[in-house]
């Protein structure tokens, strides 16, 4: 069998109603790899965590902002990217931190880059004033179905 | 999907019934709910069912806690049941677990609270 390679990209507005469509749909693409439940919910909450970063500190809920997303399969990794063009982090180590969150007045609980490291295998994170934000991340999936059957 | 919340007040207990999908997007309306009901009604304590939550990101730890902190203020506890593995491995991360506790089923949760 050839390796495989497969590519997906996904441009929205950053309204919040968004979140459970980009999600949705890159569980869908990936599908096609078969990964187990726990591997899909997973990926499902880290885009819902960087999306749900770009809407609410990238662009700070402007509506006019666009969420880019792309994803790479090629074999059994995939490869997520997830970017904005928003103002950007001023400190990504600090941002990084568990339980930190530059908004504490919206009862944001400052999970979110934890979560994207404890799922993922990989996760880069490039952020400039005059670039925005974008989160690189890789997952490399279980061959689960071989191992069973 | 999106989050269908269902509340009911037993006793001095309000129960939070959960199902669908809770993200940042659907947070904001249980917040307000909630908030209102914690400031209209007579409640003491929280019992938060998530039996049919089929999804849940780190808003809906922030939410959650948020709640937490409202009815500690009023002197109560909060008790989170019927919690699904992918769900929890997110309370177990945030630490969330030390503060709030868990119970099986919102039976055993409203009986902790002396709710027969």
């Amino acid at each position: 069998m050839t390796e495989m390679k497969n590519e997906m990209n996904l441009q929205f507005s950053a309204l919040s109603q968004n979140e459970s469509f980009a999600r949705v749909t890159v569980a869908s693409f990936i599908a096609q790899l078969d990964p187990t439940m726990d591997e899909l919910t997973e990926i499902k909450t880290v885009v819902s965590e960087a999306v749900t970063n770009s809407i609410i500190h990238g662009y700070e809920n402007n509506p006019d902002g666009k969420v880019y997303i792309s994803v790479l399969l090629e074999d059994s990794t995939v490869e997520l990217v997830i970017r904005d063009r928003g103002v950007g982090i001023r400190d990504i180590e600090e941002a990084r931190q568990p339980l930190y969150t530059s908004k504490p007045e919206l009862e944001r609980s400052g999970m979110g880059f934890t979560i994207m490291e404890n799922f993922m295998d990989e996760v880069e994170v490039r952020s400039e004033s005059s670039f925005g934000t974008e989160i690189r991340m890789k997952k490399h999936l279980l061959k689960s179905k071989a191992l069973c059957n | 999907m999106s989050l269908n919340i269902n509340m009911e007040i037993r006793n001095d207990v309000l129960c939070i019934r959960l199902g669908g999908e809770l993200d940042h997007h659907a947070a904001d309306e249980l917040r307000q709910r909630a908030t209102s009901v914690l400031e209209e009604q007579n409640v003491r304590h929280i019992v938060l069912n998530l039996e049919h939550l089929t999804f849940m990101d780190s808003s809906g730890l922030g939410v959650i806690l948020g709640r937490y902190k409202h009815i500690k203020q009023l002197h109560g506890e909060m008790i989170v049941c019927a919690v699904s593995p992918p769900i929890k491995r997110l309370f177990d991360m945030s630490g969330l677990f030390k503060i709030v506790r868990l119970e099986e089923s919102e039976e055993f949760a409203l009986e902790r609270l002396g709710v027969a």
